[in-house]
């Protein structure tokens, strides 16, 4: 079980957090006109890299904040956690 | 009742309290602090079981986990459980132990016959065997496998005991209470730190109980009792027997085992039999120590033999003899020390060792002692079925390959020792790959990967010395580092037995016609040629080699096997141990039963129940619940004998002629506030929401970015920038969810603010032609009228002294409004309504009927919103803006949404107006069709409809808008039904919508 720090509630069991994908997709601005591949890109397509890979998890059983983790998808080694406000670099 | 093996003095056991238990009907007795093993042996029994495959007689093997044989059918405590090692399991009164997987008896087993018939089952015998004919598969053979598979019987009564689980944290975990552990855990202690100290067995101190050593001039037990007394004494530290470490998992997470009353006459009823502890430990010390590993030999598995630490340990600390005419096996020295204690004991041993003479302190000592020790020797076979008798032994040649003398020598035991292996198990599931050391010929843990720290015997350190140390050292360092505190340790002077070194030899040769079975791995009858078959056949990885033989993978998980079978696979294909590696190590490190890792996850407390408001007037009515996620929702009211087909249809019906309530507050309710809320609503909704006035209600649809249907609701504008919007009882978790998302990572520059008041509000609605009349009795000062509360409609109003909020939606199509009140006045409110609504042939109504009543009117729910479908799937296009942005409004023009024959909602009527058309049947054509027969569409709801008296159906059918009028067959092979159908309109009732406006 992972350990996970969220910047708001400090370290809590993987069991407090949901899942939320690919921290590093940008939804197209709403009202802004966007190509099908754009879209198509953006609904569906993901990558799926072995090593570092920055993703959303929500502290769905604590404060319920969208967080950023960086976390090496082999080992489960994490980097670092971050507000989705804040840059992981 | 004489124990015939029981030494006079010697052992750790309680002489002082005497305890019955039977083993296979016999009456015995042990003494408290016995195994189930040591008070077996005590009684001169050795024959308990038989093996899995050849059903060959088996004995007791070790003294502790690495026992692979002696796994009982045990009753105690008023429960029965399968495949317990008797080597662990600590003597309670009146436990009764079975043999396993023998008929009729553990003497005279009938399956025997295979041991005869061995030549018939060799490596991959099931897979060669079982392939064909197909059609014998399911009759035949797995049935017969079935019956001969496993070993014990699992109980199938209910298991009455208590499990708990625990959560830990601390700063320094150490698994295993040996010398190094001792020492690990002590120094961290004195450094101030957090410390656990897990030990499987009921004592601690691990080897210091069985070895020769004296510490600060104490004995190894003696020392080991004075540092466990005072960690005991120390706050900051919790010591833990009989709790096995068995699992390392990721960020440094351990969970350990801990019988906590398997060993207890009397508990009380809130003691758990077993709790299981997750604990997250900043630094982990594994001072898992070593096994020892056998020689290979012919018949090594006849009762009798015995792993030379175990006899031992069952001399030390049970004051039990093994045998009274040993046989020692070994290639190393720590062998000498079983044979000494012998000695000591007045049994007179002798020594086979397959080095050439040669001298070191044991082995002097042995000598001085007139201990008969024969070099470049060993045992060829063991003779005996049920028992060693006498060893056939060689004097081996200088190659070490074959025999110089062959002789006869009786005996009634054999110990062996072909050197030590350390248990690697956790280091090596926390991710560290191991490394192979030459020197003792097997792995140890290399770089670490986690916090993890192998010290002692577990990282291939053999003498006492270098384990305190590396212990003293590790405990302090590592704790330091935390507590920033370090106090200064002397190490311990040690009085320890220089050991020779050992020598590489772990299997006998064969003189030549003869063939014994040499057994690898004994739980799973794995001998020598069944590995040496695995090759020639071609297996080459080492994890083939494993599942093709199955070497290792019985609950001992190899642990006296696994280095043995290497050794044979590298020998065999010339190559060096660590090329041909090892396999994978995974938890548990032994078995742990299902109700620990259960815990208190049973029964009512598998998953929390959500009760509304009015829950206990719906039990007291008579109300029959159905669980819609956790919640618990009156599904009818049963008067007198109704079924559920009869109550609904009473309930429904009137709805439909007078008025019903139903309670609703299972509905998702998210509170929204904000300057933004109705631009957020904008953008969530599929259709517009700038312009909806203060006081009105909308139905809006939500959808995911893929434009397939999200959710469905309806949300009220309260105030300026106040909204309150509901979800269906199912999504209300994800919608919450979904919103929070895009407010925090998609559109942060949106001031909305979003919680979930869904237990806040209890809520009811009414619904029926006459709601109007009883809302008008239930708020005499309010006005609600049409004019004045019209459909979409909200008002605040006091509902008998108490706050309430009453929206004019509706979900049965009929004319309804939904009233909402502070959770804590739901009853108060429901109880009224049942009190007002009486005059107006008000009843409740369950989800059943509420069911019915969407269902005739075409209105869509999770059946139809299933993940699949689009808004115009289910004829709701109409509330799609073409004007405006929104989540998923990209997705929408994808062609496939956009095909002539895209799928869409219909009704269904029977032909014959008669048969209930069940869900999830399939529209297909032709039903006689050959298979597959095209699957047309599928039948989402079905209800009988109380407006028309016969049974309706939503599905969702390809084509549906062309498919008016046609005929179908709605076929469903799981309740083997084909209904001959009509295609409607999906709003079977009302279709203008009149009701809901009147």
């Amino acid at each position: 079980m992972l350990y996970i720090k969220c910047p708001y509630c400090g370290l809590r069991a993987q069991k407090e957090f949901s899942y939320g994908g690919d921290a590093t997709v940008k939804r197209p601005n709403i009202n802004e006109e966007v190509s099908s591949e754009d879209w198509d890109n953006f609904v569906y397509m993901r990558k799926s890299p072995r090593g570092k890979h920055i993703e959303l998890w929500q502290h769905i059983a604590g404060c319920r904040q969208w967080i950023k983790v960086q976390r090496d998808t082999a080992t489960h080694e994490i980097f670092q956690t971050a507000k989705v406000t804040e840059e992981i670099r | 009742m004489s124990q015939p093996f029981r030494l006079n003095k010697e052992g750790l056991i309680n002489r002082n309290k005497k305890i019955s238990f039977t083993f296979n009907g016999k009456k015995l007795f042990g003494y408290e602090g016995d195994t189930i093993a040591s008070a077996l042996i005590a009684n001169g029994i050795h024959l308990v079981g038989r093996s899995f495959k050849y059903h060959r007689p088996r004995g007791f093997f070790g003294a502790g986990v690495e026992e692979p044989n002696a796994k009982l059918q045990v009753e105690f405590n008023g429960h029965s459980e399968p495949n317990v090692n008797a080597t662990e399991m600590e003597l309670v009164e009146g436990l009764s132990a079975t043999s396993q997987n023998c008929w009729p008896s553990v003497n005279f087993d009938v399956g025997a016959i295979n041991n005869f018939l061995k030549m018939f089952f060799p490596a991959g015998f099931y897979y060669k065997t079982f392939m064909w004919p197909k059609s014998f598969w399911y009759k035949i053979y797995e049935p017969f496998i079935r019956k001969a598979a496993g070993l014990g019987v699992a109980s199938i009564e209910k298991d009455k005991e208590r499990y708990e689980h625990k959560f830990e944290y601390c700063d320094l975990l150490v698994t295993g209470s040996g010398p190094s552990g001792l020492a690990s855990a002590y120094a961290a202690a004195k450094n101030g730190a957090k410390v656990i100290l897990a030990e499987d067995k009921p004592r601690f101190g691990g080897t210091l109980l069985t070895d020769d050593v004296s510490i600060d001039n104490l004995s190894g037990k003696d020392w080991a009792e004075k540092i466990i007394t005072e960690l005991k004494s120390m706050p900051n530290v919790t010591v833990k027997n009989r709790s096995q470490v068995f699992g390392y998992y990721d960020h440094n997470m351990l969970v350990m085992f801990e019988r906590v009353s398997d060993h207890l006459e009397k508990k009380s009823k809130f003691t758990p039999r077993q709790r299981l502890w997750y604990i997250r430990a900043k630094e982990t010390i594994l001072s898992t120590g070593s096994i020892e590993r056998p020689i290979v030999f012919g018949n090594n598995d006849t009762p009798g033999i015995f792993l030379s630490a175990a006899a031992k340990e069952y001399m030390k600390v049970y004051g039990v003899l093994v045998g009274k005419k040993p046989v020692i096996f070994t290639n190393n020295d720590s062998a000498y020390e079983t044979a000494l204690e012998f000695k000591k004991n007045n049994v007179e041993p002798i020594i086979l060792d397959t080095r050439e003479e040669h001298s070191s302190e044991l082995i002097d000592e042995a000598k001085s002692k007139g201990i008969d020790i024969r070099f470049s020797h060993g045992v060829i076979v063991a003779n005996g079925y049920k028992k060693v008798k006498s060893a056939k032994i060689g004097k081996l040649n200088k190659d070490k390959n074959s025999f110089e003398k062959i002789e006869t020598v009786d005996c009634d035991c054999i110990c062996v020792s072909g050197f030590w292996t350390p248990s690697v198990h956790l280091a090596s599931q926390s991710g560290n790959k191991l490394k192979y050391e030459e020197k003792i010929d097997a792995f140890i843990p290399d770089k670490k990967k986690q916090h993890e720290t192998s010290v002692g015997a577990a990282n291939g350190s053999f003498t006492l010395e270098e384990s305190l140390k590396h212990g003293f050292e590790n405990g302090s360092n590592l704790s330091a580092k935390i507590t920033e505190t370090k106090t200064e340790i002397s190490i311990p002077n040690v009085n320890e037995k220089n050991y020779g070194a050992h020598d590489k030899f772990w299997c006998m040769p064969l003189p030549k016609n003869e063939n014994p079975k040499r057994f690898v791995d004994f739980q799973n009858d794995v001998s020598v040629s069944d590995i040496e078959i695995a090759i020639r056949e071609g297996y080459r990885s080492i994890e083939h080699v494993k599942r093709y033989t199955t070497l290792g993978m019985a609950t001992d998980q190899g642990r006296t096997s696994n280095l043995n079978g290497l050794q044979l696979v590298s020998n065999i294909e010339n190559k060096i141990v660590p090329e041909v590696g090892h396999t994978t190590f995974r938890p548990p490190f032994t078995p742990i039963t299902i109700g620990t890792i259960v815990g208190r996850e049973v029964g009512m407390e598998y998953m929390p129940t959500r009760k509304t408001p009015m829950h206990e007037w719906h039990e007291k009515n008579n109300a029959v619940f159905v669980d819609a996620g956790a919640w618990k929702r009156p599904r009818y009211y049963k008067e007198g004998n109704e079924t559920l087909f009869e109550a609904s249809k009473r309930e429904a019906k009137n709805v439909r002629e007078n008025v019903g309530i139903c309670d609703v507050t299972t509905l998702g309710k998210i509170d929204i506030k904000g300057p933004d809320a109705a631009e957020f609503l904008n953008r969530v909704y599929t259709n517009a929401w700038m312009k909806l006035p203060i006081g009105k209600a909308r139905y809006g649809l939500m959808l995911r970015e893929d434009g397939i249907v999200m959710d469905d609701g309806t949300t009220t504008r309260i105030s300026e920038n106040h909204y309150h919007m509901t979800t269906t009882t199912a999504q209300a978790a994800n919608v919450l969810s979904h919103l929070e998302y895009y407010l925090q990572i998609v559109w942060p520059e949106l001031n909305v603010n979003v919680v979930s008041t869904t237990e806040q509000w209890a809520g009811a609605a009414i619904a029926g032609p006459k709601s109007r009349d009883m809302l008008s009795k239930l708020y005499p000062d309010l006005d609600v009228s049409n004019e004045a509360l019209p459909f979409m409609g909200y008002k605040e109003a006091e509902f008998f002294g108490v706050p309430s909020r009453i929206f004019r939606i509706s979900f049965s199509g009929e004319l309804a409004y939904e009233i909402n009140v502070k959770s804590d006045h739901g009853m108060f409110m429901w109880e009224k309504m049942m009190e007002v609504g009486k005059e107006f042939g008000n009843q409740p109504y369950g989800t059943e009927a509420l069911s019915t009543l969407r269902i005739e009117m075409g209105h869509v729910a999770g059946p139809e919103l299933d993940g699949r479908t689009i808004p115009s799937d289910v004829s709701l296009n109409g509330l799609v803006s073409k004007k405006k942005d929104f989540i998923g409004k990209n997705s929408l023009g994808r062609e496939a949404f956009n095909v002539e024959s895209r799928q869409k909602i219909v009704g269904l009527i029977p032909i014959d107006r008669k048969s209930s058309i069940p869900e999830g049947s399939h529209i297909v054509q032709d039903q006689n069709a050959k298979l597959p027969n095209p699957k047309l569409g599928h039948v989402s709801s079905s209800c009988w409809s109380v407006e028309n008296n016969n049974p309706f159906s939503l599905a969702i059918m390809k084509d549906g808008k062309n498919m008016i009028g046609k005929k179908f067959f709605a076929v469903s092979p799981l309740k083997n039904k084909s209904i001959e159908v009509e295609v409607i309109s999906s709003h079977y009732v009302d279709p203008e919508g009149k009701r809901v406006r009147s």
